[in-house]
This record gives structure tokens, C-alpha cells and sequence, in this order.
């Protein structure tokens, strides 16, 4: 048993975190704070906080700075910590569950990233299958059209490659997986 | 040799390429493909960030579909975010107690059932694994000679879920490489992220991200890829990764696939390098048309 000060269970705030935070949970309990994480990192030079330091932060249960950090989102789900961490902690997967709690929090840390996985699953939920350049021209629309223009050459390059698949939006009816979206909502209504 | 075929939404548009040459090969490699019908997006990436029970509903559909199709067949993917998604969803029913049932229940929907049994290969998988580089050989009528190839694999190809190989340094594309007669340019970006969505919501990070994948390739004459989003972040943007990095970068990356086609006597055309944005054509005029 470790000694009560070193007992971070005891932590106000703590374990209710740590508790929404599947799949590691209490795993993250066991961070020793090695920074193997942060130095397979191929983002934490650009993150306002380190992921090591937001374990740490975890671990003392401060909520609402994790949720209101950048680091999160400039995670690109490359799995170099998670297969690295010496405790074995499911890192880059609690990585997507921070940026799902940001998102039901309504937090946009990085507006937009929230805006790409929204887009993302509306396109998704619609058609069943991802239609690139629909979800592009709607990203684009939702967060900085000017960027776009910065695209124009690539998307004339990838044009007259034939890259582009040309189909038509269909914003009326049901979506493909409207019923099945609906039902994983419904389910999990029942869990929480 | 039989597998079921999931392409994915990426290789059924931008990198239809990638999927046109996997059949080809694979076929002239006596391999018997058969589409998953009626398949739907994996979930990607995005899934996980939207909700866990989604996660793996998504993908676990595409599971009953293949499930029902041919239960005792084995799921082929070539895109390696597809690749992850179904292994990690078959990886938390085997480990969740009472979410199968409840997959099932969201499954009902469609008509769908899953048992959790169906096993998932990644493309580079099968092609040094199940087929191997000797009979890749064997079929090789215009060897790559003189073409130096820089492999990259990429994340999510070898992790968490490259059982077939080491998750930091793989080396699976080498017998394949020097099967084709080709030499083998290794770099320390070959398992390194691309950048993935990175390169549109942050590109300053992104594109970084894929210019330093890009400069320690530069002196092979091309990069070989086995996903479509890694092939598309290091093809197309790198006139924006150029700027980015601040070295002018201008190397050709095509897929595992079109390489393995043109060195089994396949066309330009056949192999779709038209579709490719940085040229390979004047490189591979040094393996003949």
C-alpha cells in the first residue's frame, strides 16, 4: 500500500475523472511520469501541454483544464505512446475519449477539429460511406472558406488526375444509417 | 486462396487506384477476391471521438455482413485506419463482457447478427506473409532494377494491431521490394505518422509532419505506400509541405500495389499512374513503359 500522501485515489475530483476515462480508468493511476509518451510524440512540440503533464493533470483530477487544452487535438492517432508506455496504459484511445468528453462538453479547443469530426460522422451517417469531396466542401463551408483558396491548386491537380468523384449532395429523406445511429443513441441512453 | 474484400470509402474514390491494383495483383497472384456487399464506412479515426458503443457497432456491421457472406473467410483491408478499426473492435468484444450482446441488439437494425469471429488482414499482411516474397518473384517479368523504393508503412499499419510485424521498425515491405528487383532506401521516417487530418485542420503541424517523411525519402526515387491517407498526405500536399519544411520537395509516391503490378509486366495505364500527382513517370522510364 502506498502511504496516504501518496495515495492519489484520495485526490478530490480525481476518481470521477479517471472513472469516465475507458478504456485506461484507474490505469492511469499507475503513470510514473517516465515522458516516453511525450517524447514518441510526433505533436507534443506544438502542444500547450505535454502529454505526460496532462497524465499528471488527470491524475489530480483537473478537469476542466485537460478538457480545455489544445494537446488533445493535435493528437493524430499514431499509437507511438500507447505501444511505448512502459505501464502498458491504453494512452492513445483515452485520447479519443478526452476529445469525446471535450465535444459533449460542448468545449472546441481546437474549433476546427470539432468541426471535422462533426462533419466527418454527418457524412458518414447520410451516405454510409464517406463522400471526400462533400465532406471537404463542407468543412471548408463551416469553418474558414478563405482557407479553401489555398486548396484550388491541389484540387485542380487532383481534378485533372481524375481523382475527383463528382456526385451530387442528396440532403433530402433519411440517411443510410440514420436507424442505426439512432439505435447506438438510444442504447446508450441506457447506459448513462 | 480466398479472402472477402473490404475497400474502404478512400480507395472507392481519391485512391481508386490503390484498390484497382489490389485486385489486379492479387488476382494475377491467384488469390480469389469477393467484395463485401452492401459495406459501410468503418468509422475511422472519427467514430471513437463521437461514441465508444458507435466505435464498434460501425465496424462490427461490416463484420456481419463478411460473417455472413463466408463465415470461415478472412476480412482483407488495404486502408490501415479500416485496418484498426475492425481489429480494435473485434479486440473489445473478445475482452467487454456484454457488449457483443449489445452490438447485436444495435445490429438488429439492419437485419445483422455478429459472433465476434471473424479475423481481420491487413494487405501488407497477406501479400508478405500469406503469398510471400518467393512466389511474388516468380511472377516478376519487368524487374524494378536500378528503381530505388523508400518503404513507409506508416502508424496505424504496424500499430497497435501489426501482430505480422514489429510495431516500430517493420520491415515487411523489404522482401517484397527486393522481389521486384528494386533496391531499398531505409529512412527513420518509415513508421512515423503522416499527419492524417492533421494536414486539413492543423496544417502547420500536418504538413510538417508529412515534409519530414518527405525530405528523409528525397533521395530514393519514390516512396511505396500500403494506405490511402498516407499516400494521399504525402502525395498531394507537398507543394504545401514544401513550404512548410523549407526544402523543395518533389518525390513520387505510389502504392505497394502499382509498383507490384508494373513489376509484374503490368502497363502505365493499367496501373493507373496517371492518378498519381507528383509524376512517377520519369522515374520509372528508367524500368521501361
Amino acid at each position: 500500500m502506498s502511504p496516504e500522501w501518496l495515495d492519489l485515489t484520495a485526490v478530490k475530483g480525481a476518481p470521477e475523472f479517471l472513472g469516465e476515462l475507458v478504456p485506461a480508468g484507474e490505469k492511469l493511476y499507475t503513470c510514473i511520469q517516465c515522458g516516453t509518451c511525450t517524447a514518441s510524440c510526433p505533436a507534443a512540440e506544438v502542444m500547450d501541454i505535454t502529454p505526460r503533464h496532462m497524465w499528471r493533470m488527470i491524475q489530480l483530477g483537473l478537469k476542466d483544464e485537460v478538457l480545455h487544452s489544445k494537446a488533445m487535438w493535435l493528437c493524430s492517432v499514431c499509437y507511438s505512446c500507447s505501444v511505448r508506455c512502459p505501464r502498458g496504459i491504453p494512452l492513445t484511445d483515452t485520447i479519443a475519449h478526452l476529445k469525446q468528453l471535450a465535444t459533449q462538453e460542448g468545449i472546441e479547443g481546437v474549433p476546427e477539429s470539432t468541426c471535422f469530426y462533426r462533419v466527418f460522422a454527418e457524412v458518414m451517417r447520410r451516405y454510409g460511406r464517406m463522400r471526400e469531396m462533400e465532406f471537404m466542401a463542407r468543412y471548408f463551408l463551416a469553418t474558414d472558406l478563405f482557407a479553401a483558396l489555398d486548396y484550388v491548386p491541389m484540387g485542380l491537380a487532383m481534378l485533372s488526375r481524375g481523382k475527383i468523384k463528382i456526385e451530387f449532395p442528396r440532403l433530402v429523406g433519411r440517411g443510410r444509417l440514420d436507424r442505426l445511429f439512432d439505435k447506438v443513441a438510444e442504447l446508450e441512453g441506457k447506459l448513462s | 486462396m480466398k479472402y472477402l474484400f473490404y475497400p474502404g470509402c478512400s480507395a472507392d474514390g481519391t485512391a481508386l487506384e490503390y484498390k484497382r491494383t489490389s485486385e489486379a495483383v492479387l488476382t494475377a497472384l491467384g488469390v480469389e477476391l469477393q467484395e463485401l456487399g452492401d459495406w459501410t464506412c468503418c468509422g475511422s479515426s472519427v467514430a471513437p471521438v463521437v461514441s465508444d458503443l458507435l466505435s464498434v457497432v460501425l465496424p462490427a456491421r461490416n463484420l456481419a455482413i463478411a460473417e455472413r457472406t463466408d463465415g470461415h473467410c478472412e476480412l482483407l483491408v488495404i486502408c490501415s485506419a479500416c485496418f484498426t478499426s475492425f481489429r480494435s473492435a473485434n479486440t473489445r468484444i473478445a475482452t467487454t463482457p456484454g457488449l457483443l450482446d449489445m452490438v447485436n441488439e444495435a445490429l438488429e437494425v439492419e437485419g445483422l447478427h455478429y459472433s465476434g469471429g471473424v479475423r481481420v488482414r491487413h494487405l501488407l499482411d497477406v501479400l508478405a506473409n500469406d503469398i510471400g516474397p518467393e512466389k511474388i518473384e516468380k511472377k516478376v517479368v519487368r524487374p524494378l532494377r536500378g528503381l530505388t523504393i523508400a518503404p513507409y508503412y506508416g502508424c496505424q499499419t504496424v500499430r497497435p494491431y501489426g501482430d505480422y510485424d514489429d510495431n516500430e521498425y517493420p520491415d515487411s515491405m523489404v522482401g517484397i521490394l527486393e522481389a521486384f528487383g528494386a533496391d531499398v532506401y531505409h529512412h527513420r521516417y518509415e513508421a512515423r505518422c503522416c499527419g492524417t487530418s492533421l494536414v486539413t485542420t492543423k496544417p502547420e503541424v500536418g504538413l510538417g509532419m508529412a515534409g519530414r517523411i518527405l525530405a528523409a525519402a528525397s533521395p530514393a526515387d519514390c516512396l511505396a505506400a500500403v494506405c490511402p491517407m498516407c499516400q494521399m498526405n504525402l502525395d498531394a500536399y507537398q507543394d504545401k509541405a514544401s513550404l512548410v519544411v523549407g526544402e523543395e520537395l518533389h518525390i513520387p509516391v505510389l502504392f505497394l500495389t502499382q509498383l507490384l503490378g508494373l513489376a509484374m509486366g503490368m502497363s502505365w495505364r493499367q496501373v493507373m499512374i496517371r492518378r498519381n500527382i507528383v509524376s512517377p513517370e520519369p522515374v520509372l522510364a528508367k524500368v521501361g513503359k
